[in-house]
C-alpha cells in the first residue's frame, strides 16, 4: 500500500491524523514563557535550540476549553515562522490514502476549518487536520 | 509630473546611472560576442552586435559630455563600420585593437561609477592600433587592470544560517561560562574563555552587519515611479524623500519593497486629486507626497504621507456591507480606528472605478498581510479631505538591541533602551502619582505623563512577595511619553531580536521576540504598542508631515475675494490665485488676433474676460498668477474677501465655472482659474517659444536625446504638426532628408564627424554645434 505518510497523534481525546509534509520534527517543549494578551490558543514561547517557537494549545485552537497538559509537540513551519503544535501522544508514523470526508458530516467548531478528510487505520476512520488552519492568525475583524 | 528640483538626482546623474547600468550590462552579455568573434572574425552577427555596443555608447557619451569615452566608441565605431562596408577585413590586429578599445570602455564606466580616476595612458595607443596597416597591439590582458573583485553575492538563506549558528554559539558559551563558573576553575582558563568570549561578541556584530543595507536601495527608484504614475494619470506630484541612509535587514527590504511600491501608487491614484479638484480645494495644485524613514527605537518606521483627499470612511463602509462579509450595522459600531483599518479587508477598493494604475486587484489587504508577515504593523491617520498618513513600523530584526530587563508579575520583558527617557521609583523624590477621574497620571518634576502598570496592562497576576515601590519606567511612544510602571528592573542585556510570529503580534504590544542567555524566551515590549493598548491618545497632526507648509491648510475654509463680474454675475474666485486688483483703463485693453491683451506695467498681459467691454472707460483687472505666468481677469468690481465654505457643488461640464458655493444664503459661482490659465496662456506660450519639429527619426534618437536637449535650451518641440500650427525650424535626423518644412529653415543632422564640402549638415553627437547651428538658422532665416 503506497500513499502519503501521516503521524498518528491525539490531540484534545481524539485520534488525528497530521500530513507528515507538514511536520518538520517532533519535539519535548520545555518551560513556556507565557504570552499576555495573546490569543487564547497562543500558549507562549519556547526555546529549541537557539530558535524560539510559539507554542500552540491546539485544544484551545480547536475551540475546546480544555488546557491541555501535554508537553509533546509537532514542529511545523508557516510563512517562515516555527510553531509547536501541542498533541497529547504520538501513536503511529504510515503511510495511508487521504479519503474524502463522507457526505452529510457535519463537524462541529473548529474541527470543521481544520478538517481536510479522513484516513482508514484498521477500520477506524481517523481524521486528517491541517495544522495550518490550527495556528491563530491575526484577523482583522476580530 | 515631478520637477527635476524634487529629485535627490538631477535628471543628468539618473541618466549617467542609466547609462553606466546599461552598458555595464550590455558588456556582460557581449563578452560572449567578443569570444566569439575573435575567433570567427567573419562573423557578421558578432560584428553587428559589437558595432551596436560601440555606436550605442558613442551616441549616449555625447550627450553626457563624456568625451573620452566618446572618442574611443568613435574610433571603433568607424573601423567596424569599414569592416560591414567591406572596405577592411578583420584580420587579427583589427580584432584585438577593437576588443581592447571595448574593454577599455569597460574600465572608464567601471571608473566613474566608482568616482575614481583613470589615467589617459594608452588611450591614443589604442585608438592608433586600429588604422589599418598599424601592428598588432598585444592585448592588454585587461582582468590585470581590473581591481580584483572585493565582493561576492551570497543568498539571504545563507546568511540566516550563518546568523542561526552565530546564536548557537553565543548560547553554547554561556553555557559553558555557567558551568564553568560553578567550580573553581583555571585562571587559564578563564582568559581562554574571556576570549572567546570576546570573538564571539564581534562575530555576532560583523555577522548582523552582512545583513543590513541602506533603505535608499527601496526610496531611489520612486522618484522616477512617481513621475511615471503620475504622469499616467495627468496629475501632478512633488516628492520629498527622507532618511534613506537608514539600514534596515536586506530581507525587510525586498519585503518592503512591493507594499511600498503599492501604497505610494494608491496615495496617487486614489489619494491625491486631479489638480482641477485640488485647486478647487483651495489646495496647491501639486500634490504633495512625502516618504520618509527613521529608526525609532527597535523599530524602523517608513512613512507614506500625501495630501490628498484622504479615506472616506463612510464609502470603506457602505461597500463593504454590499459585499455582506458584515452588516452594516456591526461595521458602523466599530471604533474609529477599526473603520478606517477595513481599508485592509480583502477585496475592497475603496475608488469606484478601476484605474490602470493601481487597479488590479491587489488591495492594501496584500499590503499589511506582507507587513504583517515579517512582524510590522501598520499605522492610519487619515483626514478627509486633507491626506492620508500611512505608517510602517517595522522591527528591526536580526539586529542586537540594548535593551533593560524589567519583571512584572512573574514574568521578565525587554525595553528597547532607545525608547527608555529615564528611570525612577515611584517613590523619589520629586515624583508625584495621582488619579485624574479614574485615570491615573505621573508628575515626574513638574512634567505630567499618563501612567500605565504594565501588570495591569498585561494582566498578570502580581508576585506578591514583590510588592515593593513600583519603578517608572519613562518611555517615548514616538508621538509623547509616558511612564509605565514595572515590579521591578533586573538588568541591561544585548539582545537579538527576532520577529515574533503574527500569532503572538496579534497581541498589539510586542516588537518581537529574544532568547537571552537564559535560555528561555522573552519578549521586547513595544512602547507605542502599548500605549495604544492602555488607550493613551497621541494623535498626532498630520500637518506636521509635511512642515509650516501645511498650515496653511489647516486654516477653516478658503479665503475668496468675491466680486461682481463684467456680465453682471456675481463671482468669487479663491484669494491664492490673485496677485493684486487694478484699476485700468478700457484703451489699455486690445482686442488682437482672436483674443483680448491688456497693455501693463510695460508688458502684454492675455485677458480672460466673460460679458463683454462695450462702453466702459475704465474697469478693474485681477491679476493672476501661476509661478511665471499671468492673466489678466477683467471684472465689474472686487466687494470684499469672503471665506467659503468646505461643501463645493462641482460644475457639471468644465468651463469658466469651477462650481457652486453657498455664500450668507446666496449661491456664488466659483471661477475656474485653471480653466483661465489653460485657455489663455498656453496659446501665448506657443508664439512665445519656437516651434523645432523633428523629422526622419527613426530610430527614436531625436525624441529620446535631442529632444530634451532643444526643450532645456527653451524649444517647444514636436514630431507631427497640429493644424495651422507651423515650425520655427525643422530638425531632420538625416543629411540626405529634405523634409517639407514650408517656410521654415531646416538643420539636418549627419553621422559622419567629417562634413562632406559642400554639406551644411551639424554632426549628430555635437550638441553645442546643434544649438548654435539651430539659433543662428532662427535668427538669421536662411534657407538651406
Amino acid at each position: 500500500m503506497t500513499g502519503q505518510l501521516y503521524l498518528i497523534a491525539e490531540v484534545a481525546g481524539r485520534t488525528v491524523a497530521i500530513d507528515s509534509d507538514q511536520v518538520e520534527s517532533v519535539v519535548d517543549i520545555g518551560e513556556v514563557t507565557a504570552v499576555p494578551r495573546a490569543p487564547k490558543a497562543v500558549r507562549g514561547l519556547a526555546a529549541l535550540r537557539s530558535r524560539v517557537v510559539t507554542v500552540v494549545d491546539t485544544e484551545a485552537a480547536l475551540g475546546l476549553n480544555g488546557c491541555t497538559l501535554a508537553r509533546r509537540a509537532v514542529i511545523t513551519q508557516i510563512d517562515g515562522h516555527h510553531y509547536a503544535m501541542l498533541v497529547d501522544t504520538l501513536d503511529d508514523v504510515a503511510p495511508f490514502e487521504l479519503r474524502p470526508l463522507a457526505s452529510g458530516i457535519a463537524l462541529e467548531g473548529n474541527w470543521r476549518a481544520a478538517a481536510r478528510g479522513i484516513v482508514e487505520r484498521d477500520g477506524e476512520p481517523v481524521l486528517v487536520v491541517d495544522l495550518t488552519a490550527m495556528v491563530p492568525a491575526p484577523s482583522l475583524l476580530s | 509630473m515631478v520637477t527635476p528640483g524634487n529629485f535627490h538626482r538631477g535628471p543628468m546623474d539618473d541618466l549617467l546611472q542609466d547609462f553606466i547600468a546599461e552598458t555595464r550590462e550590455t558588456l556582460e552579455a557581449l563578452s560572449g560576442e567578443i569570444v566569439a568573434w575573435e575567433s570567427h572574425p567573419g562573423d557578421r552577427a558578432r560584428l553587428d552586435a559589437i558595432f551596436r555596443f560601440v555606436h550605442t555608447v558613442k551616441g549616449s557619451c555625447g550627450f553626457l559630455d563624456l568625451p573620452r569615452l566618446e572618442r574611443l566608441a568613435h574610433a571603433a565605431e568607424d573601423v567596424l563600420a569599414q569592416v560591414r562596408d567591406g572596405a577592411r577585413t578583420p584580420d587579427r590586429a583589427l580584432v584585438n585593437a577593437v576588443l581592447a578599445v571595448v574593454d577599455r570602455i569597460g574600465e572608464i564606466v567601471e571608473a566613474i561609477d566608482a568616482g575614481a580616476a583613470l589615467d589617459h595612458s594608452g588611450e591614443e595607443l589604442l585608438i592608433a592600433a586600429l588604422a589599418e596597416g598599424s601592428d598588432e597591439i598585444v592585448l592588454p590582458t585587461p582582468v590585470a587592470q581590473r581591481a580584483p573583485a572585493r565582493s561576492v553575492r551570497l543568498g539571504v538563506e545563507l546568511l540566516d544560517r550563518m546568523m542561526n549558528g552565530m546564536s548557537e554559539m553565543v548560547l553554547a558559551r554561556n553555557e559553558l561560562a555557567r558551568r564553568l563558573r560553578s567550580r573553581d576553575i583555571d585562571p587559564a582558563v578563564e582568559a581562554a574563555l574571556e576570549r572567546l568570549s570576546l570573538t564571539v561578541g564581534e562575530m555576532r556584530d560583523t555577522v548582523t552587519r552582512t545583513r543590513m543595507q541602506k533603505i535608499d536601495a527601496l526610496f531611489s527608484p520612486l522618484p522616477r515611479m512617481v513621475r511615471d504614475t503620475a504622469a499616467g494619470l495627468g496629475k501632478s506630484v512633488a516628492l520629498q524623500v527622507d532618511g534613506a541612509d537608514v539600514e534596515l535587514d536586506r530581507e525587510m527590504i525586498e519585503v518592503m519593497r512591493d507594499p511600498l511600491v503599492h501604497i505610494i501608487r494608491n496615495a496617487i491614484d486614489h489619494g491625491l486629486e486631479a489638480p482641477a479638484e485640488r485647486r478647487a480645494a483651495g489646495k496647491r495644485e501639486v500634490g504633495r507626497l512625502s516618504v520618509s524613514a527613521r529608526q525609532s527605537g527597535n523599530q524602523i518606521i517608513v512613512e507614506i504621507a500625501d495630501d490628498g483627499r484622504g479615506v472616506n470612511v463612510e464609502r470603506l463602509i457602505q461597500k463593504l456591507a454590499a459585499t455582506g462579509v458584515r452588516s452594516e450595522r456591526d461595521l458602523r459600531a466599530l471604533p474609529e480606528h477599526a473603520k478606517l483599518e477595513l481599508m485592509f479587508h480583502p477585496g475592497l477598493s475603496s475608488k469606484d472605478s478601476v484605474s490602470e494604475v493601481s487597479g488590479r486587484g491587489v488591495g492594501m489587504d496584500v499590503v499589511k498581510a506582507s507587513i504583517d508577515q515579517i512582524g510590522g504593523r501598520v499605522e492610519l491617520d487619515n483626514i478627509p479631505g486633507k491626506g492620508l498618513r500611512i505608517a510602517i513600523h517595522v522591527p528591526l530584526t536580526l539586529s542586537i538591541i540594548s535593551a533593560i530587563i524589567v519583571g512584572a508579575g512573574k514574568q521578565r520583558f525587554a525595553i528597547p533602551r532607545q525608547s527608555i527617557e529615564e528611570i525612577v521609583s515611584e517613590r523619589g523624590e520629586a515624583i508625584r502619582i495621582d488619579l485624574l477621574g479614574g485615570t491615573p497620571i505621573a508628575t515626574v518634576r513638574s512634567r505630567r505623563m499618563p501612567l500605565l502598570d504594565l501588570g495591569e496592562l498585561l494582566e498578570l497576576c502580581p508576585d506578591r512577595e514583590l510588592h515593593g515601590p513600583r519603578m517608572l519606567v519613562i518611555v517615548c511612544a514616538g508621538a509623547g511619553s509616558y511612564a509605565l510602571a514595572v515590579d521591578t528592573v533586573l538588568d541591561n542585556e544585548e539582545l537579538v531580536i527576532k520577529p515574533a510570529s503574527p500569532a503572538v503580534m496579534a497581541a498589539g504590544v510586542y516588537a518581537g521576540q529574544t532568547l537571552p542567555d537564559s535560555g528561555l524566551p522573552m519578549l521586547l515590549l513595544d512602547c507605542a504598542g502599548m500605549a495604544r493598548a492602555g488607550g493613551l491618545d497621541f494623535s498626532r497632526d498630520l500637518d506636521a508631515a509635511f512642515g509650516d507648509e501645511g498650515a496653511e491648510e489647516t486654516a477653516p475654509g478658503l479665503p475668496a475675494l468675491l466680486f461682481d463680474d463684467l456680465d453682471g454675475v456675481r463671482r468669487a474666485v479663491p484669494l491664492a490665485a490673485v496677485d493684486r486688483v487694478e484699476k485700468v483703463a478700457a484703451a489699455q485693453v486690445q482686442m488682437a488676433a482672436g483674443s483680448y491683451r491688456l497693455a501693463i506695467d510695460g508688458r502684454i498681459v492675455p485677458l480672460a474676460l466673460q460679458g463683454s467691454l462695450d462702453g466702459r472707460e475704465r474697469l478693474s483687472v485681477l491679476r493672476l498668477k501661476d509661478e511665471d505666468v499671468e492673466v489678466a481677469y477683467a471684472i465689474d468690481e472686487a466687494i470684499e474677501i469672503i471665506t467659503l465654505p468646505a461643501d463645493i457643488a462641482p460644475a457639471r461640464t468644465p468651463g469658466a465655472a469651477a462650481g457652486v458655493a453657498l455664500v450668507e444664503g446666496e449661491q456664488i459661482e466659483l471661477l475656474d482659474v485653471l480653466w483661465v490659465f489653460d485657455m489663455h496662456v498656453d496659446r501665448i506660450a506657443a508664439r512665445d517659444a519656437p516651434l523645432c519639429l523633428l523629422t526622419g527619426d527613426k530610430d527614436g534618437w531625436l525624441s529620446t536625446f535631442v529632444r530634451p536637449l532643444l526643450e532645456t535650451a527653451g524649444y517647444r518641440v514636436a514630431d507631427s504638426l497640429s493644424p495651422g500650427e507651423a515650425p520655427a525650424v525643422v530638425l531632420a535626423a538625416d543629411a540626405g532628408m529634405s523634409p517639407a518644412a514650408g517656410d521654415a529653415p531646416v538643420v539636418r543632422l549627419r553621422r559622419k564627424r567629417q562634413a562632406d564640402p559642400g554639406d551644411d549638415s551639424v554632426y549628430r553627437y555635437d550638441r553645442a554645434g546643434l544649438l548654435f547651428a539651430l539659433e543662428a538658422r532662427l535668427a538669421g532665416g536662411e534657407r538651406y
